[in-house]
C-alpha cells in the first residue's frame, strides 16, 4: 500500500507542454507512473510523444477525467495562472492536485483553499511550491527522483524537498511506502497531520519521518496530533535552529499563531509527544534506523 | 516585504482610507515649507521598520516651521533599535479623541484571513492580546468572499466600536480590505485608527507588509523597496537573481533547496562549537539547476564576503545531477580566476546523491588546490568549520 497514490492512480498534466511540465512529466512515465494525458486548451486534441509514448492533450480537466479515468492531476503552470489551473481542478472534483509551482501569491493560495472547502473538499491538495509525493515502485507525482530508493515500509512527510531527498538518500536501504512533499509555503492544502493520518492507517508503513522547519505552528499541531493519534514510531527532523528571525510576518502575525514560530519550539513540542527528533539530518536517519530495528 | 509609514499610508490615500496630509523628507531644511503648508504646526516621525520609536524619541510635535526644521535635524541620523533614521515624515496635527486598532492578516493556521479589531488602540497590540484578550476581537474572512458591508458590520460589533462611528469604521474597514487584497499584502495594520475632535475616522498611523511572491503583477511594488538599506552583498545577489541572505558568521555556504540550506547552516553552527564557535555567513540557495553560472555567481558574492573564510558547498543530487555541479564549481573557480578574482579561501564539498562518485571524481581529477572533499555532509561542516576557525 502506499497513501495518496498507488500504482492504479491515473495521472494527469496540467501545464504538461511547458517546458518545465515536459521534463517531469518524461520522468514520471520512465519511473512508471500512470501519466493519461496533458490539459492546455490551446492544444485540446493533439498528442504529445513523451520517448515514445502518445500522450493525448484534453482541452479541460473535466474532459481528460471523463476519456482516461484520471484521478490526479500535477499542476506545473506558472505563478499567475495556478489559481485558476488548481480551481478547474476543484471544480471537476478530481481526487487529488499536486500543485508543484513557486512563487504562488498567497492571495491566490488562501482563495483556491476557500474553494476548495466551499465545494466540500472533495479534492486533496498538496502544494502548492512543493516537490510533490511518490509511492516508490508505483507511481510518482510531481518532481522527488525516482531512483533514490524503493520502496519500503518507512513513510515521510515534509515541508522541504531537497531535505525529503537527502532523508530518503540515508534511508535508502529500507525504502518507502509513500514520501510526500507538503511544501514550506504561509498557506498549504495537505498538512503533516493529513499525512500523518494516513500513514497512521495505512498498513505497510511501519515508521514515519517528519520534516518540519521554521515558521508558523504546523509542527506544533502534528505534534499534537501525534501525542492523540499516532501509535506507529515516528522520527522528527526541524530545519532553521540558526536562521534569522522575523522575515515576513509583522507582529500581528505572531499573535495569531499563538506560537514564536522557532524551530526549538517545534523541536520542544515534538520531543513532549514522544517524537525522537534528530539534531541534524544524519542523526535524524540513524534515529529512524534504531526505531525501525527495534520494531521489527 | 515591510513598508515604511509614509509609503503605507500612500497606499491607503490611493485607495480611499483617511489619512492626514503628509510628506517625506531626507534633509531637514525641507521640514519648513512643509509645515508653512500644514498652518505651523507638525508632527516630525522617524521612518524605521521598527516598533517603539516613540518611546525612542522619534515622534516629535513641531510648533512652527523653524522647530519642525530643528525638530527633524534632531531626528534625522538617529539610531533606533539598530536602525538608523534615513527619513522623517512630516504630518498634520491631529486632534485626538479615541484610539482605535484595526488590522487584516493572514492566518496560516486556520489557512484563511482575519480581521483584528480593538477600541483599545495606541498601545502595542501585543500587549493588549496578552493582558486584556477579550479587547481583541478576531473575525475571520472568507478570501473569496472578502469584506462585505455586512463582514464589516460583525468585526464592528465584535469590536465593540461605539454606536456614533459604527459606519464610518465599517467604510475604513471596507476600504482597508481593498488595499489588502489590490495590493497583495500580508499585513495591514492601522494603529492607531483614531476618532478626531470633529468625529472623524483618521488612519494615523500604518504597517503594511507585502507579498513578494506577487511582484509579478504589481510593477509598482519594485519602487517601494529600500534599496539604500539593503546589504550590498544581498543586494548584489538579488540582482543576479540568487535567493541570498546574509549572516554574522565566517563559513560561507552554498546549497541547493532552501530546507537542505538551512539544515547546512544548523550543520554548520554545531560544529562551529567545537572550533572557537565560528558560525555560517550566508544562506545560499542556488536552487536545482546549479549550472556552473549560478555556482560561479554564488561564489563570487560568498569570496567577495570579507567576514568568510572558508567555504562550504553542500549538494544533494536530486535532479541534479553531481557531475554537473562538480563541472559548475571547477568551472566557477576558472572563471573567477579568469577575471582576475584570486580566489583565496579553502572550499569544502560535499556531493550526495545522483551522480556523486561521477562528481567527486571531476573535482579529484581537477585537483584544484583549495578545494577539499568530504563525503558527509556532518564530516564536510566539521571540517569548513575548522579552517574557517584557523
Amino acid at each position: 500500500m502506499a497513501i495518496f497514490l498507488t500504482k492504479d492512480s491515473k495521472v494527469i498534466v496540467q501545464g504538461m507542454t511547458g517546458s518545465e511540465g515536459m521534463k517531469h512529466t518524461r520522468r514520471m512515465l520512465a519511473s512508471g507512473t500512470q501519466i493519461v494525458g496533458g490539459v492546455n486548451p490551446r492544444k485540446a486534441g493533439t498528442t504529445v510523444d513523451v520517448d515514445g509514448t502518445e500522450v493525448p492533450v484534453f482541452g479541460t480537466v473535466v474532459e481528460a477525467m471523463e476519456k482516461t479515468g484520471a484521478d490526479v492531476t500535477v499542476i506545473f503552470v506558472p505563478p499567475a495562472f495556478t489559481k485558476s489551473a488548481v480551481i478547474e481542478a476543484i471544480d471537476a472534483e478530481i481526487g487529488l492536485a499536486v500543485v508543484i509551482t513557486e512563487g504562488v501569491p498567497v492571495h491566490d493560495t488562501a482563495a483556491f483553499w476557500a474553494h476548495a472547502g466551499a465545494k466540500g473538499n472533495k479534492t486533496r491538495i498538496i502544494g502548492p511550491n512543493c516537490p510533490g509525493l511518490i509511492s516508490p515502485g508505483q507511481s510518482n507525482a510531481g518532481i522527488i527522483p525516482a531512483n533514490i530508493t524503493g520502496s519500503g515500509k518507512i513513510g515521510l512527510v515534509s515541508k522541504s524537498g531537497t531535505l525529503t531527498y537527502q532523508l530518503m538518500y540515508e534511508l535508502r536501504d529500507l525504502g518507502f511506502s509513500s514520501a510526500v512533499g507538503i511544501g514550506g509555503d504561509p498557506v498549504i492544502g495537505t498538512t503533516h497531520i493529513d499525512a500523518l493520518k494516513a500513514f497512521q492507517e495505512d498498513p505497510e508503513t511501519e515508521l514515519i519521518v517528519m520534516i518540519g522547519e521554521i515558521g508558523g505552528d504546523a509542527e506544533e499541531r502534528a505534534a499534537a496530533y501525534i501525542a492523540e493519534h499516532v501509535t506507529k514510531p515516528v522520527v522528527g527532523y526541524v530545519a532553521g535552529f540558526t536562521a534569522p528571525e522575523g522575515k515576513t510576518m509583522g507582529h500581528a502575525g505572531a499573535i495569531v499563531s499563538g506560537s514564536s514560530g522557532t524551530a526549538q519550539a517545534k523541536k520542544e513540542a515534538l520531543e513532549a509527544a514522544g517524537v525522537k527528533v534528530g539534531k541534524t539530518p544524519s542523526e535524524t536517519a540513524r534515529l529512524a534506523r534504531e526505531l525501525f530495528a527495534a520494531a521489527k | 516585504m515591510d513598508l515604511f509609514e509614509y509609503q503605507a499610508r500612500d497606499l491607503f490615500a490611493k485607495h480611499g482610507v483617511p489619512v492626514l496630509d503628509g510628506d517625506v523628507i531626507e534633509t531637514a531644511a525641507d521640514a519648513a515649507a512643509i509645515a508653512e503648508r500644514f498652518g505651523g504646526r507638525a508632527v516630525v516621525k522617524a521612518q524605521v521598520k521598527v516598533g517603539g520609536r516613540g518611546k525612542a524619541g522619534g515622534v516629535k510635535l513641531a510648533s512652527d516651521p523653524q522647530d519642525a526644521v530643528a525638530k527633524a535635524e534632531a531626528i534625522l541620523g538617529m539610531d533606533i533599535k539598530g536602525h538608523t533614521v534615513h527619513k522623517v515624515m512630516l504630518a498634520q496635527t491631529a486632534d485626538i479623541k479615541e484610539e482605535y486598532y484595526v488590522s487584516f492578516l493572514l492566518d496560516r493556521t486556520n489557512r484563511t484571513f482575519l480581521a483584528m479589531a480593538s477600541v483599545e488602540g495606541g498601545v502595542e497590540i501585543e500587549v493588549v492580546a496578552e493582558e486584556n484578550p477579550d479587547a481583541l476581537a478576531k473575525i475571520p474572512v472568507d478570501a473569496n468572499e472578502g469584506v462585505t458591508p455586512e463582514k464589516a458590520a460583525e468585526i464592528v460589533a465584535a469590536a465593540k466600536f461605539p454606536a456614533e462611528i459604527a459606519d464610518q469604521v465599517a467604510d475604513v474597514l471596507q476600504k482597508l480590505w481593498v488595499v489588502f487584497v489590490k495590493e497583495d499584502a500580508l499585513l495591514v495594520e492601522v494603529n492607531p485608527l483614531i476618532k478626531s475632535g470633529e468625529g472623524k475616522i483618521i488612519a494615523l498611523d500604518g504597517k503594511v507588509s507585502l507579498d513578494e511572491n506577487a511582484e509579478f503583477r504589481q510593477p509598482e511594488h519594485e519602487a517601494l523597496e529600500d534599496k539604500a538599506a539593503a546589504n550590498p552583498l544581498e543586494a548584489a545577489a538579488k540582482a543576479k537573481g540568487l535567493n541570498y541572505v546574509k549572516l554574522d558568521g565566517q563559513v560561507g555556504i552554498i546549497g541547493n533547496g532552501a530546507g537542505l540550506v538551512m539544515s547546512t547552516l544548523d550543520v554548520v553552527a554545531y560544529a562551529g562549537e567545537n572550533h572557537g564557535g565560528v558560525k555560517p555567513a550566508n544562506f545560499l540557495d542556488i536552487g536545482g539547476g546549479a549550472s556552473a553560472e549560478v555556482m560561479a555567481n554564488g561564489l563570487e558574492i560568498i569570496l567577495g564576503d570579507a567576514d568568510v573564510k572558508s567555504v562550504f558547498v553542500n549538494v544533494f543530487g536530486g535532479i541534479t545531477a553531481c557531475d554537473a555541479v562538480a563541472n559548475g564549481i571547477v568551472q566557477a573557480l576558472a572563471l573567477l580566476e579568469g577575471k582576475g578574482e584570486a580566489v583565496t579561501k579553502p572550499l569544502v564539498v560535499r556531493l550526495d546523491g545522483n551522480n556523486a562518485e561521477l562528481g567527486r571524481q571531476i573535482l579529484t581529477d581537477a585537483n584544484h588546490p583549495l578545494v577539499e572533499q568530504v563525503d558527509t555532509m556532518d564530516g564536510a561542516a566539521d571540517r569548513a568549520a575548522e579552517l574557517a576557525n584557523k
